[in-house]
Parts: C-alpha cells; sequence; structure tokens
C-alpha cells in the first residue's frame, strides 16, 4: 500500500530523515514508534507532500507520488490526521465535515451520517465552532473529517497525546473497529502500549532512518530495543 | 443636523469605495500571505477601462461591466505572468516586486490615457438629487453606498453559506491542511485573486463619476485601503467591512471637523488599533 524508499527529507537545512525506508501493508495497521524528535511527524509531512523529499521515492499502490501536490497526494486517498489535529476554527463541525465529504463519489463508504454514528459525541456539536471542541472532539471529529475522504490509507499523527484515559479507550476501540473493517492505518504513538495493541507491524525511525522493524508480538519482548530505542 | 447627515452619507460613500478595495487585498492576504502594493493601480485602470468603455458604447453601464472584466482579465494576466512565480518568495521580494508594478501601471497608464484628468458622466437613471432623511444628497452617491452594501450581503452570503465560501475560510485557516483534504488551494488562490481584482475594477468604475480620473488615484487611495485591511485585521470580511467604516467616516469627518488634523486622524487611528489590538479588529486566525 505505501512503500517509502530510502526516503530523504528534513526543514531546508536541517536534515532530518535520511535514508529512511518503510512498508505498510494492505489490511493491516503499521505503528510508527520513536524518541521525542526522531523524525516521525516528519515523515508523515513528507508523505504528504507537506515538506520535500530531497531524495527518494514515496509510492501509493505501485503510484510515486514524491513530489506531487499535496492536494493531489489527498486526493491519491490517504487520509490524514495531524499531531495537531488542524481543525479549521472559522468553520462549525458541520462544515468542516462536509469539506472533507466534498469530493467523495455519492455511494463512497463513508457519507456524514455514518461517521455521525460513528462518533456520537459529534452529533450535537455539528453546528459549533470548530473552536470550540474539546480536546477529544477536535481529535474525534479529525478522524472523522479524514475518513470522510474516503482514503485507503489512513495517516494517524499521536491521535491520542494529550487526552483523559477514557477518551483514549474510546478512540482506541474506534480505530480497532477500523481495523476489524480492513482499513490500512499508519499509526505515529508515543504511547507504547497503545501502538503495540492495535498494530500489526512495527517500525522504529532513530537516528533518522530505521532503527528496528518488526511485529507488535516482537518488541513486546525486546526490552533492549525497547530501552535502546524509545527509552521505555 | 443636515450637515451631520450629509456628511456621515458622505463618509458612508467613502467606506463603500475603500470596502471595494480593501475586501480583495485583505481576503488574498489571508489565503496566501501575499502582500500586493499594485491593488490600487488596478483601481485606477479599472477607472480608464470604465472612461474608455462609456466613450466606446455611449452609456455609464458600459463601463460598469467592463471594468471589473477588464481588471480581472488583467489579474489573470498579472497572476500567470508574475504571481504565481512568486508565491514561495518570501514578503519582501512581493512588497518590492508589486511595489514597482505601481509604477509600471503609472506609466502604462499615462502612455494610454494621458496625464490629463478624465472623467465620465453619472448615469441618466441616477442624476441629481434624491431626498433622503430629510436632505437632498446627490443620488449618485447613494447609488455608490446601495452597490456597497449590495456587494457586502454578495460576498457574506457567499463566504458563509456556500461550499467555496467555506474552502475560503479554510484556507485562511490552514491552507496547508485544506490541502490534505483535497483542496486544491492555488486554484482557489487564483480565483479569490480574480474575484479581488474584479472588484477594484468596480469600485475604479463607480469612482470615475466623483473623482477625477488620473494615473495617480490608486497611489492616493492605496494608504487609507493598506490601513484598512491592517485595523480590520487580516484576511475577514468583517475586518474589512468595520475598517472601511472607521477610516471612511474619521477621514471624512477629519476633513470637516478639523482640517488642520486630517491628514493625521487616521494614522492616530491605526497607532490605537495597533497598539491595543495588533492583530486588528477582527482577525480571521484568533
Ligand atoms: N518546522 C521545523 N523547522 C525546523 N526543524 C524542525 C521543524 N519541526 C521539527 N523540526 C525538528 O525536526 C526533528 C524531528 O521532528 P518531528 O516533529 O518529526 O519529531 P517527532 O518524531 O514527530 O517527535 P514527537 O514525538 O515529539 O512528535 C526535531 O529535531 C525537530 O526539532
Ligand atoms: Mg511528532
Amino acid at each position: 500500500m505505501l512503500d517509502i524508499e530510502d526516503l530523504h527529507t528534513g526543514y531546508g537545512e536541517t536534515r532530518v530523515i535520511f535514508g529512511l525506508t518503510l512498508k505498510a501493508a494492505a489490511g493491516r495497521v503499521l505503528a510508527i514508534l520513536g524518541r521525542n524528535g526522531a523524525g516521525k511527524t516528519t515523515t508523515m509531512k513528507a508523505v504528504m507532500g507537506l515538506l520535500p523529499a530531497s531524495q527518494g521515492k514515496i509510492r501509493i499502490d505501485g503510484q510515486d507520488i514524491a513530489g506531487r501536490r499535496t492536494f493531489d497526494i489527498a486526493r491519491s486517498g490517504i487520509g490524514y490526521v495531524p499531531e495537531t489535529r488542524d481543525i479549521f476554527p472559522s468553520l462549525t463541525v458541520r462544515e468542516n465535515l462536509e469539506l472533507a465529504a466534498r469530493l467523495a463519489p455519492r455511494n463512497s463508504a463513508w457519507t456524514l451520517d455514518r461517521v455521525i454514528t460513528f462518533f456520537p459525541n459529534l452529533a450535537n456539536r455539528l453546528s459549533n465552532g470548530g473552536n470550540e471542541l474539546s480536546g477529544g472532539e477536535q481529535q474525534m471529529l479529525a478522524i472523522a473529517r479524514a475518513l470522510l475522504t474516503n482514503p485507503k490509507l489512513l495517516l494517524l499523527d499521536e491521535p491520542t497525546e494529550g487526552l483523559a484515559p477514557i477518551i483514549v479507550r474510546q478512540i482506541h476501540e474506534k480505530l480497532a473497529e477500523l481495523k476489524r473493517e480492513g482499513m490500512t492505518m499508519v499509526l505515529v504513538e508515543q504511547n507504547f502500549g497503545f501502538a503495540t495493541a492495535l498494530a500489526d507491524d512495527v517500525h522504529i525511525i532513530g537516528r533518522g532512518r530505521t532503527a528496528w522493524q518488526g511485529t507488535s508480538q516482537e518488541i513486546r519482548t525486546r526490552t533492549d530495543v525497547q530501552r535502546q530505542w524509545l527509552g521505555v | 443636523m443636515t450637515f451631520w447627515i450629509v456628511q456621515a452619507l458622505n463618509g458612508l460613500q467613502l467606506s463603500m469605495l475603500l470596502f471595494l478595495l480593501s475586501i480583495g487585498l485583505t481576503v488574498i492576504f489571508g489565503l496566501m500571505h501575499f502582500v500586493n502594493l499594485a491593488h490600487g493601480a488596478l483601481y485606477t485602470l479599472g477607472a480608464y477601462a470604465a472612461v474608455s468603455a462609456v466613450a466606446a458604447t455611449g452609456t455609464y453601464w458600459g463601463g460598469f461591466v467592463f471594468a471589473p472584466l477588464a481588471v480581472a482579465m488583467a489579474g489573470v494576466v498579472l497572476y500567470t505572468g508574475l504571481i504565481r512565480r512568486m508565491r514561495k518568495a518570501g514578503p519582501m521580494s512581493q512588497v518590492l516586486v508589486t511595489f514597482g508594478l505601481i509604477f509600471v501601471f503609472l506609466d502604462l497608464m499615462r502612455i494610454t490615457w494621458g496625464d490629463l484628468a478624465l472623467s465620465i458622466a453619472e448615469p441618466t437613471l441616477f442624476t441629481g438629487r434624491s431626498e433622503l432623511l430629510g436632505v437632498a444628497y446627490p443620488t449618485y452617491r447613494l447609488f455608490i453606498i446601495g452597490l456597497g452594501l449590495a456587494v457586502m450581503l454578495g460576498l457574506w452570503v457567499l463566504l458563509s453559506r456556500t461550499q467555496i465560501g467555506a474552502m475560503i475560510r479554510a484556507g485562511v485557516d490552514n491552507d496547508q491542511m485544506a490541502a490534505c483534504l483535497g483542496i486544491n488551494v492555488e486554484r482557489l488562490f487564483f480565483i479569490v485573486f480574480c474575484i479581488g481584482c474584479a472588484l477594484a475594477g468596480l469600485a475604479g468604475a463607480v469612482a470615475a463619476p466623483v473623482l477625477s480620473v488620473t494615473p495617480d488615484m490608486g497611489t492616493q487611495i492605496l494608504i487609507p485601503t493598506l490601513i484598512v485591511v491592517v485595523i480590520g485585521g487580516l484576511g475577514s470580511l468583517k475586518g474589512a467591512i468595520a475598517g472601511s467604516l472607521m477610516v471612511g467616516f474619521i477621514q471624512t469627518f477629519g476633513a470637516v471637523l478639523a482640517p488642520q488634523l486630517a491628514s493625521v486622524s487616521i494614522y492616530a487611528l491605526l497607532a490605537a488599533v495597533l497598539i491595543f489590538r495588533p492583530a486588528g479588529l477582527f482577525p480571521a486566525k484568533a
């Protein structure tokens, strides 16, 4: 599904990722782990075309998307839930959702009605402004919005960051439900327990490239890897 | 009493011209952080386009329709030839290049239309004076006020009630996230830029019967327009409305009540707003 090969990217002169290779298989959930500042968000941004890749390939279903413009990448089927959630504050919740649903064909899997059933908390918030939501509601809206683009791949950057445990549990349930439906996801997380409970595969970024890769099951027993690359 | 009503109407009429100019500028800036100092020159171009179209068609309405279209076309040329390439160039280069454009436009208009002040006649529909609130006020100026209000209402509906309006607001809030939802922000910018140009052209055509049309009419109105944008807050319709009314009224009343202070009054307003509300009164971004 997503296939990154020898990616180099960063912010102007600051090189952050140099030579990252990573694969996310269709129908599976991949967790990208790594310490603070390892370059997880940077990698996501490069996939979305928000940062230029100075070298390497980013393929989605075999098509190279590196160098394409962001709106084009989004339209090729990637839904993005950014770390900062980025709800549009001057739009109502409904407008935030409708904007995402704009390009979806009529008979799409995800419709406004369905995301509201999926996240019932949003139902009585529809006419609220995007700036009037709690952190948990913002996160749900960010996921709902990405789903409404009807993506074949969902990128989630720290969906549990700064949320109360009860909300984290809710989000976990929802993402597990998406996984059961066969949604391909790439999940960046600091929360090791959350990530490994949800993910099939794990990819650790350290020193700007792949530090370790394997399955969730393996990483749980590899305390040496955890200590070296995650500081757990 | 008559005096106050007349001056208030004058202030309102100036406010509407300022609004037509500032709304394009502020939304373009809010959406793409692009500073177009040549916006005033586009207003002048609109006035001249109206003069020529009136001469060709024999009616005011020929200019009224042609000027916005002509300036929108100029916007297309400007955008594809120059601005698109400068999008990532940074504010300093944009300011310098669009500042240079002012002089290019100035000379092109001098060469085409000459230095002498030109003018066009009011439309026959709106000549003379009309009774309003007990004063006889020039009908054409009332038309300008009405037109300004109609454009405000139209833009309000467009921005708050339509999908393209929601796209524009989303783009002003966060252009990167908007792109992540598949919105072609660049094309959106192009459309908004052209609408902004058309409104500047419309302002020029509408002003032509009340002001004399000279090559530098745009440079004169540029500063008040920029002040409107800064006072109102970048990127917001509400800000452009509030800013236009404040600047229009202060300029008008300043000129009649304290002529010796008139030229400093809007700068005093600007300074006051910047001290207490550095982001302007109604910034689009909180
Ligand atoms: N806008 C920026 N300009 C320059 N450097 C940046 C910028 N954003 C991030 N960086 C640097 O890039 C490196 C990687 O940042 P990134 O946000 O990708 O880390 P991360 O793995 O997502 O960390 P976290 O877990 O804290 O979210 C960091 O060293 C950071 O300081
Ligand atoms: Mg991050």
